[in-house]
This record gives structure tokens, sequence and C-alpha cells, in this order.
């Protein structure tokens, strides 16, 4: 492989754990829904820049699909759903951002650490790529624990399993079957919580999840 | 005979920068008025204003102590000098190893330290209050800043400007997120360090949202000239800081010919007005932020830039 | 001319306890106060003397001595090499600015026979200590200091917080020593070889060095305040009058890590990578919160003290870069890391003296430690506070003064670090380097915090408004260490020549000399690398200034007109409107505050026409207290509670209890492999 497209892949899949970060940064729910929708589209052109490394033509489809449905569709849904919800102006982080970035660094350092150290002889670009995967994944892991509101919940398990894809694709190899199976199953999540956040809506009159722990009396 | 070369380059580097600071803050205010579909003041404003400056008696606090009258020109000079280290149109300056990129931080910090203590001198409430907050930006700034120059230098393998831009000329380098993110902090660190919205502005008249123009309220005449003298120096610092590391194509070699200097700076004028541009377009395009919102736009610099350093790290050891 | 030996030396310190016994006796009279400061200038200063001829005229050779006084038949050994000259150096150059300081402070000091017998035979333990060439010698030394300064910092004991920080200054000493005791008896080993050299030939298992070092991270790092062993330190340092706070702070710490630096760079062979890790975090820990809590004081000396735990982390961090540098092999890096470290140690020994001579000065001239009740001094006392500024450029670290060269080695060290083989230091370092690049932002917001609050603006009370400068010792002694600062500050060349046989004889690598490059630059790799030039800045900046202010005055205009302060129109004449101490850390407390110290702001604000005065209360806590010493003493109190029981048994009992402790250690023996 040439020095340049392991820049560029480096580069891409950087830029991927940067948009990571620009979500934990984020605190109104529209911008973080577009800055998902950056997230998907620097997952596309990182997945089909590797299809074009790899001559791997079935990671064209993977992102295509990602370009279509994490770019386009999903956020334009949430805007949607934000608007329809009447809490596009509003997020509440649990944390604060300092220390929520704080702990973002000590997870990226983490992961690379872990890669790094149990995959010596590996190939370059898939060490990086997983390490980066896993940086994105525990991030993504990161926003659902420290946001209270519900969307903001779901793109950050949206935003990880935009990690997983880069895993997969980093490391060759994988069936586009299982990959088609992945995005699959997480559309039905998709789904299921989006019905699920409505439900919530209409029984408590707001999407903080902290409403459902009061509920089970759990709150203090 | 090089080195009377040498000497002359880096007194017309001196005086470059020199001179071209009030016009460069002119040229960002033109814009930002025309952006804002203003007329707006000549480019050459800040020239008259200096010179009106300069001529006007000062006026001093009663209880104004020496400190309060000498402090203006340490900021002056520690700015010159920092900005005389920065290659602009040409590398290789005679005294660029005197001090390091580091350094050259170092020196800012210098000025901003003596500017907060006169801030304090006159004991009013809004000199306190605009060092206390000029502070803690810079408190956050800094760190923010040297965790830039820490990816710079694991690339160049140098903090010394010019084997910096040398080096990031060279194609060797090619492309790497950290570089990316080493810019985008740097240039998050160049709009606090500045006073520049959305963290300060520059132009408000409302004492509470302003932390740099609080600072320096009470003074006036050839003092206030020499300070805000220094504050276009620092931007044109910042905007050569940023050319000769990130875009350093055109800057002539050491001890090149006259046309390659001619190049230099050209590219280097042209540089530093598209850079003016875009900070007047960023500028009218987004609010002033609370202050308290500062702590986390710095905190995503600093963030940035220790991304950009671990990135450089997995990169590097593969 | 006579060769110079250790005996010399040990002279003067015998010299320094007749002072002490001289001063019992000497007891309450009006000229004991001269006598023996006079004496211990004399006797400082001449060690000083000796030391600078011995370093001349047999550079690099060591010097032994054994008396034969301590543990019979071993006696006690003395040695004199690089880095005890070094340390003495620091030691008695301390000593003797702090006694001439003392000259003119000491004259008021109430109770003079309370301090002038612990002052004397407080710097006699500390050369001691840096003398001592066996672990009883070494232990002894070190305990006499703890205990010297003890009673230094009681010495105002009528003040119950006097007596509170000398109570929690004793424990967290004799836990330090007691610490020391056990790393150093790991060290003898079975045979029982205390001296150094035995010691230092024979081989370590790595269990015996992990734990020794352990333990000296707690002995060593105690007495130097590192996080979270440093909750004595903002008590006790300032307790005591001024010029011992200077010693305490800016030399005791040192020795403290003269101790850390002899047992683990010299005697312990080669800790495990991790040690250099678990070094390297707690330095840069103890730096960004050190810095903090001096950001939270209103207290001006207790805001050196904590400034004082910063620096010892600024300290910890180079020299954990030394020992990481030097286990993976890179000498010219560890001789980096190693001068970084030893110049800070300089450094922070010269300016931390210079500004508790400053503190002390103020609280000469207006008998108040708290900022908020100062102001305006720069009008009353110009020298003392042109001297303070120096030093708190300096401690800043910013150009051309002497903190920021130590501060650049140290980030030229941190750069190196991508070389290191272990990954966890890979990563840490960058990240720690971003808390030293933070602490270093926030030690310049402290100290405009402090020279701003406490010299400039208006006086915030009668005492500050009617304050007069100081007397000459004082003034002398302060100018001489910010001469001192200025010197090192734009020649740290020659510094750097003058560590290079200690690093050498440490770290097994010395950096390429640098006194003799063009314009007395230094470059610590090589000048493509990075370089810096303190000289040249320094004469850039002074050229630059005083030519701007050339030109316009004499260009442009110099007429100046006298007036009220514009305050945008509203001023207000009284000194309470002025901005604050607490009001001057408000951002930095919000910022931090919460996450750090979990402070709490609670404003109390009376309905419209209720007359009660508004108040704002701020609750700072410290974490260390909370989660570390609370715990131990709640436990504590509640072990003594139920070992009380143990002290009301019948004979038989207690007899059943001895043969009981026999048979059990009798059991270990037989398991004992």
């Amino acid at each position: 492989m040439t020095s340049l497209s392991f820049d560029i892949a480096h580069l891409l899949a950087g830029g991927l754990v940067l948009v990571s970060f620009m979500m934990l940064y984020q605190d109104r729910l529209s911008a973080l829904i577009n800055v998902y929708a950056l997230h998907a589209l620097v997952l596309t052109l990182s997945v089909a820049w590797q299809a074009q490394v790899q001559h791997a033509p079935h990671l064209y489809v993977t992102a295509a699909i990602a370009l279509g449905f994490k770019a386009v569709v999903i956020p334009l849904v949430l805007h949607r759903i934000v608007r329809r919800l009447g809490i596009h102006r509003d997020i509440e982080t649990v944390v604060g951002i300092g220390p929520t970035m704080l702990a973002g660094m000590g997870l990226v350092a983490l992961s690379m650490v872990v890669i790094l150290r149990i995959t010596p002889e590996a190939d370059p670009l898939a060490r990086e790529d997983l390490s980066f995967a896993l940086s994105v994944l525990l991030l993504g892991l990161l926003v659902m624990v420290t946001r209270r509101n519900a969307v903001s919940q779901v793109i950050g398990f949206m935003s990880l399993e935009n990690g997983l894809i880069l895993a997969a694709t980093g490391a060759r190899g994988m069936p586009l079957v299982v990959e088609i199976s992945v995005a699959f199953s997480i559309v039905i999540a998709f789904i299921v919580i989006g019905i699920f956040l409505f439900r919530i809506r209409e029984r408590f009159d707001t999407v903080d999840v902290g409403a459902l722990d009061s509920f089970r009396g759990e709150r203090r | 005979m090089d080195l009377i070369r040498a000497l002359l380059i880096q007194g017309l580097q001196m005086a470059v920068v020199l001179l071209l600071a009030p016009l460069l803050t002119g040229f960002v205010r033109k814009i930002k008025a025309r952006l804002t579909r203003r007329q707006g003041a000549s480019v050459i404003q800040p020239y008259r204003d200096l010179i009106r400056l300069l001529r006007k008696e000062a006026v001093l606090a009663d209880n104004a102590s020496w400190l309060f009258r000498v402090v203006p020109y340490l900021v002056f000079a520690s700015t010159w000098v920092a900005a005389a280290l920065v290659p602009t149109f040409g590398g290789g300056l005679l005294f660029s190893w005197t001090a390091d990129l580091i350094a050259i931080i170092a020196l800012l910090g210098f000025g901003r330290f003596f500017l907060a203590l006169a801030g304090m001198d006159i004991g009013t409430s809004f000199g306190g209050i605009g060092s206390s907050r000029e502070m803690m930006i810079a408190s956050l700034a800094e760190p923010a800043m040297l965790l830039t120059v820490f990816s710079l230098a694991l690339v160049a393998g140098s903090t010394q400007l010019s084997t910096v831009a040398a080096l990031m000329s060279s194609p060797e380098v090619g492309l790497r997120v950290s570089l990316g993110m080493a810019l985008v902090a740097l240039i998050m660190v160049a709009i606090a360090e500045n006073a520049r919205i959305p963290v300060d502005n520059p132009a408000t008249h409302l004492e509470l949202t302003m932390v740099h123009e609080a600072m320096v309220l009470e003074y006036s005449g050839r003092h206030l000239a020499m300070i805000e003298f220094a504050s276009s120096l620092k931007l044109v610092l910042y905007l050569s800081l940023i050319g000769c590391i990130f875009i350093p194509w055109g800057i002539a070699a050491p001890g090149a010919g006259l046309v390659d200097y001619l190049i230099g700076a050209v590219a280097y004028v042209a540089k530093i007005a598209v850079g003016a541009v875009l900070l007047a377009v960023f500028e009218t395009s987004i609010a002033k932020m609370r202050v308290f919102r500062v702590p986390d736009f710095l905190g995503a610099a600093l963030m940035l830039g220790l991304l950009g350093t671990l990135l450089l790290f997995v990169s590097r050891s593969l | 001319m006579a060769t110079i030996d250790v005996s010399f030396f040990l002279w003067g310190v015998a010299g320094l306890l007749i002072v002490a016994v001289a001063a019992v006796a000497l007891g309450r009279s009006a000229a004991a106060s001269n006598l023996v400061y006079t004496a211990t200038f004399v006797l400082s200063a001449a060690m000083l003397v000796m030391l600078g001829l011995h370093l001349i005229s047999a550079p690099g050779t060591v010097l032994k001595t054994t008396l034969p006084i301590g543990l019979p038949w071993i006696g006690a050994s003395f040695k004199l090499d690089s880095l005890s000259a070094l340390f003495l150096g620091v030691v008695n150059f301390g000593g003797a600015m702090a006694s001439l300081y003392g000259l003119g402070y000491g004259r008021h000091e109430e109770a003079p026979h309370r301090v002038l017998p612990f002052f004397a035979a407080f710097l006699a333990c500390m050369n001691l200590v840096v003398l001592a060439d066996d672990a009883f010698a070494f232990l002894l030394s070190w305990e006499f200091m703890s205990l010297a300064s003890w009673a230094l910092v009681v010495s105002h004991h009528r003040s119950q917080a006097s007596l509170r920080a000398g109570f929690i200054y004793l424990v967290m000493a004799s836990f330090g020593t007691l610490s020391l005791l056990l790393a150093f008896g790991l060290l003898a080993g079975p045979a029982g070889g205390y001296g150094f050299d035995t010691i230092r030939d024979m081989p370590h298992g790595p269990m015996v060095v992990a734990i020794v070092f352990v333990l000296m991270l707690l002995g060593a790092g105690s007495k130097a305040g590192l996080v979270p062993l440093h909750v004595w330190l903002p008590l006790a340092h300032p307790a005591a009058p001024s010029h011992v706070s200077a010693l305490m702070s800016g030399v005791m710490t040192k020795v403290a890590i003269y101790g850390f630096i002899r047992v683990v760079f010299d005697l312990l062979g080669e800790p495990a990578w991790w040690s250099s890790a678990v070094l390297i975090m707690l330095g840069g820990i103890t730096a960004a919160l050190g810095i903090l809590y001096a950001l939270m004081e209103t207290d001006l000396k207790r805001l050196l003290a904590c400034s004082t735990i910063e620096n010892i982390g600024v300290i910890f961090v180079s020299l954990g870069l030394a020992l990481a540098f030097r286990s993976g092999g890179m000498g010219l890096a560890a001789a980096l890391a190693f001068t970084a470290a030893l110049f800070h140690i300089l450094n922070h020994s010269v300016f931390k003296s210079l500004l508790f001579f400053g503190a002390g000065a103020v609280i000469n001239a207006t008998g108040e430690r708290d900022m908020e009740k100062l102001g305006g001094l720069i009008h009353r006392m110009p020298y003392t506070s042109f001297a303070f500024l120096i030093g708190c450029v300096a401690i800043s670290a910013l150009p051309p003064l002497n903190g920021f060269v130590s501060e650049w080695l140290t980030f030229q060290a941190i750069l190196q670090s991508p070389e290191l083989p272990q990954w966890g230091l890979k990563i840490i370092v960058p990240a720690v380097g971003g808390l030293l690049a933070l602490s270093a932002a926030l030690a310049a917001a402290c100290f405009v915090r402090a020279f701003g609050i406490t010299f400039l603006g208006r006086a915030r009370s009668d005492v500050a408004a009617k304050a007069g400068e100081v007397d000459r010792f004082s003034l002398l002694a302060m100018f001489v260490l910010a001469a001192l600062c200025l010197a090192a500050g734009i020649l740290p060349g020659f510094v750097i020549d003058g560590l290079a046989p200690v690093t050498h004889a440490f770290v097994g690598g010395s950096l390429p000399s640098q006194a003799h490059l063009p314009w007395l630059t230094i470059a610590p790799i090589a000048e493509t690398r990075s370089s810096y030039n303190g000289l040249l800045v320094f004469l850039f900046i002074a050229i630059a200034g005083w030519g701007a202010a050339f030109a316009v005055h004499n260009f442009a205009s110099r007429r100046v007109r006298r007036s009220a302060a514009w305050d945008c129109g509203f001023p207000d004449p009284r000194p309470q409107t002025q901005y604050s101490a607490s009001s001057f850390a408000q951002p930095v407390r919000r910022v931090f505050g919460s996450l750090v110290f979990r402070a709490r702001e609670t404003v109390d604000m009376p309905p419209p026409g209720d007359l009660r005065a508004a108040r704002l209360t701020i609750e700072v806590r410290d974490l260390a207290w909370d989660w570390i010493y609370t715990p131990i003493s709640v436990g504590i109190a509640f072990a003594a509670v139920r070992l009380n029981r143990l002290q009301f048994l019948t004979i038989r009992q207690y007899l059943s209890l001895v043969f009981l402790a026999l048979v059990t250690l009798l059991l270990v023996l037989a398991l004992w492999t």
C-alpha cells in the first residue's frame, strides 16, 4: 500500500474519532443530529476509500448504505422526531463538558494501548482502524451514559454502530451478509427505540430517561 | 557579506511586521464593515488612530504607579520580539534560534502577565474583572497551544520554527489528521488570544462583556497607542504562525536570491490577506459566547491538541 | 593551599551546632539575634566558599571521611560527591541568605529564644543529611532536621493554628521517617550493611526494589509535599517566621528530593518502568493541584507554600522522565530531563526564598498576611515590590528569567518521549505535558493575583496605607536573590554546564557543553531541534522597549496629566470596590473548582426592604482530606477505642497474648520458605 493511501485512510479514520468528540461537545439536540450526519458521512468516505484500496467492491455497497441511511434518512427522521417532540432546543448533560471530554481522551488512549498491544503483527492499517474503531465505540457509549435525553442516547447508540462498521471494514474479509444483518438489526433497534420514545413521551410528558427511574421509585 | 545580508533580512522582517500590523487590523475591520453592509473606515484608519493617540497627552489616574507607565512598552517590546522571530517571507532568519516556538509562546505570556498586572494597578473593578478573566482564558489557551506544539514537534522533530516550516513544505509530511487537528486547535487558540469573537469582542463598549478592553480601560494617549499596536502585532504574529506552519509554500529558503524573497513577500501578503478575510467572515457569522462558555471552547482546543498528539503516537509506531 | 576535605564541612556543621547551644545560653538577651544570625551567615558563607574552592581546585573528586561517633564499630561516614556538592550549595546558599535576611527581620521577633537555637540547628542538620554516607547518619540527621523545623513551626505557639500545624507536621514527619527507616532496612538486607557503598554494590531483587521505591515515594514525598501527602505543607511552612518558611520551602523540600535521588537513582539500581510512570503521573497531578490550591488561598504565605507543591510536582515529573529515559537506554534524553530537574531545584530554591522574604517584608511592614487587607504597597515599599515582582515573573516561568529555562528544558525532555519503548509512558507523558503547561499558565494567573492584590491597587486597610519600606539587610538579601534569578535566566548555559558532572554520574550521560555556543545560546540536543537564548531575548526586549519609549517620548508626546481614575465614569473611592483576591480567583474557581475542590457558592440575598447585608459564602474542600485523611483518622479513632480494652486485662490474659504472639512468630518462621 502506498503511503498516500495509508495517509488518507488514517485521515478519515482519525476524522471519525474527531467527529465523535464533536458529538461530546455539542449541547444542542439539532446540532447533535447534524454532527451525527457528519459522522456517517466521514464513515462513508472511509469505507469507500477502503473499498478502493482493498479492491473490495462489496464495501461500496456498505458505503452506499451508510450514506443513504445514516447520513440522510436517519438524521432527517430524527430532526422530525425532535421537532414533533418540541425539544430541538434543549439537551441536558449529566456531567459537564470538560470532564466528559477528559474521560473521552482517557478512553481513546485506553483503546489505543489495548489494540496496539494485543495485535503486534497485524497489518498496520487494520491495527489503526481497529484502535480508532474501538475509540469510536467507547465514545458512543460515553455519549449514551452522559446524556439523559433519550434522543441523544439513540444518537450515541448509532455512532457506536458506526464504530463497528469501521472495525468491520478494517478487518478484511467480513462478508457482506454479516454487515447487512448488522445494519438491519440496527435499523430494527432504531425503529423500536423510536416507538419507545413516543411511548415514553405519551406517558411522562418528557423524554428524559430520569423520569423512568422515578417511575420505578429509584430516584431519591 | 552574508552576515550583512542576514542582518538586513532580519531587520526587514522586524520592519515588515511592525508596518503591516495596523494595516491588517484596518483590513479586517473594513471587511467586517462591508460584510455587514456598512461603508466602514478606511483601511489606513488604524495608522491615523495610532498617530493621533501618540500625540495626545497621557492621562494617568492619581494612584497609578511606575509599573502602569512601563507596562505598555514592555508589552509592545515582547510582542514585537516574538513577532519578529516568526518566519514571514523568508526562512532562516539571523536570530531565529534565539527562541523556539515554546519560547515565543512564553514571550506572549510575558506580555499578558504585565498587562494583567497593569489592569489591577489603579484598583478599579473593571480592571480587575478584565485581568482575572484574561488570566483564566490564558490558563486554558496556553496548554492547548503547547499541545499543538507537541504534535508539530512530533511531526517535524523540532520546535524550531524555521526547521518546522522547511519540513512542512517538503512532500514527506503527507496528509495527517493530527495536523488538521493541530490547525483547528491553533485557530481556536488564536481567536482566544487575540480577543476575537466569539471569545471576546474587540469593538465592544459594553463593559461587562469585555475582557481585554476592560483590562486596558484606564490607558490613554501614547500608552494606549502602544497597547493597541501590540494587539495588532499579536494578530499578525498568529496569522504568520499559521501561515508558516500550515501553508509554508513560498517562504524563501535561507540564502535565496532576490526573486525568491519577492515571491516570498507576495505569498506572505496573500496568506495574511486570506487569513484576514476568513477571520472577518467567521467573526460576522458567529455570536459572542458567554464568558463561562469559553472554557468549553478552549477545552475543546486542548482536547484536539491532545488527541492529535495521541494519534501521532499511533501512526508513528506502526 | 591545602586540599579541602569533608572535615572542613563537618567543622562548619559543628560550628552551627555550637551556635545553637550558644543561642540557648544567650536566651532573651538583646544582642542574641544579631550575634546568632551573623554567626550562621558567616558559617554558611564560609562553607559555600570552601565548596566553591573544592569544585574549582579538584573537580570530580569524591571526598570521604568516617567519624568515630554513632553506631559502635561502624561510626558515621560522610561523603562529598557531585550530587552532595550541589545540594550542599543549595543548603548553604539558602542558609546564608536566610541569615542575612534574619539580621533585619529577626529584630521584630517577639520570642527570639524560641527561634534562634533551632534555626542554627536546622541548618546544621540539613548539611548533615546531604553529607551522610550511611543509612544511620542519614536517618538520624533527617529526623533531627524534622524536629528542628517542627520546633520552628511551633515557635509562635500561642496561636492555635500554629499548634495544629505543628501537630500535623509532626505526624507526617514521623510517618515519613518510618517509611525511610523501612526502606533502608530493606536496602541493608539481612546482612545489615548500612554504608551507602555496601548498599550500592548489593544486588536487590525486583520485589525489594519496588517496595523501596514506594517507601521512598512515601518518605521523601511526604517531606517534599507530593500530593496526596502535601496536606501538612500549607499549614506548617507559613506558621514559621518568614525566613524559616523560606528555608523550609526553598531548601528543606530540596533536601527531601536529595534523599529521593540518592536512593532511587544511586543506591537502588534499576527500578521497573512502571515506577517512572507513577512518578510522572504523581508529579503532573501534584503540579496542577498545587497551583490550584495556591489560587484559592488568600493568605500570602500559604499561597507561596501551595505554589511550592506545584514546583515539587514539576521537579518530580522531570525526575520521572530521567528515570524512564535512563531505563530505556537514552542517555542524552535522560541527561536532559535530569538537568531540567536539577535546574528547577536551583531555581525554585532561589525564587521561593525571594518570595517568602518579600512576604516577610510585607508582614513586617503591615502585620498582615491576609491579601484581602493589603494593596497599594508598590507606593509604600518600592524596593520590596520590585524584588517581589522579579520573583513573581521568575516563578511564573516567563522569559527571560530562570523559571522559564527549567520549564523549557522540561518540555524539551517531554518532546523526547516518543522514542520510549513502553506504550503506557508514550501516552502518559504528553498528557502530563499538557498538565504541566496548564500549571505553568495557572502559576502566571496565581502570581498576577498575588502581586496585583498585595502590591497594586489601593490600600484595603489602614495598616497597608501606612506601611513603610523594610530594613536594608532584608532588601539586600532580596536583591541578591533577584539578581540571581536574572543571571540564571539570561546565562543558563553556565548553569547547565555546572550540572553536567552530576548528570554524568547519576544518569550516565550529559548534555553537550553549552557555554561556548555562539551568543551563549542553549541547545540541549541540537540547534536545529530546539534552542533558546535568554541573553538575546532579554536584550531584545530591553532594546525594543527602551527604543519605543525613547522614540515616543522624543518624537510624539511626553506630557502627562494626573486625574481621577476613569473606571467608565463611575469611579468609586471606597477601596472595597476593587477586585479582591477571592474575586480574582472566581473564574478559575468556577472552571476547575467544582471538579477539584467541590467548590460551592451560596448566595444569601435578603428580600427588598430587609436591611440585612447580602452574603456570598464560598466553600472549598481539599479532597485529600475528605478521601484519605478523614477516613484514616476515623479508622484510627475506632481502632483506639477497640484496643483500649487491652489495657484492662488480667495478668493471665496478658501472658496468653505474649504466648500467642510468640507462637505466631514461630509459625511464620516455620512456614517461611
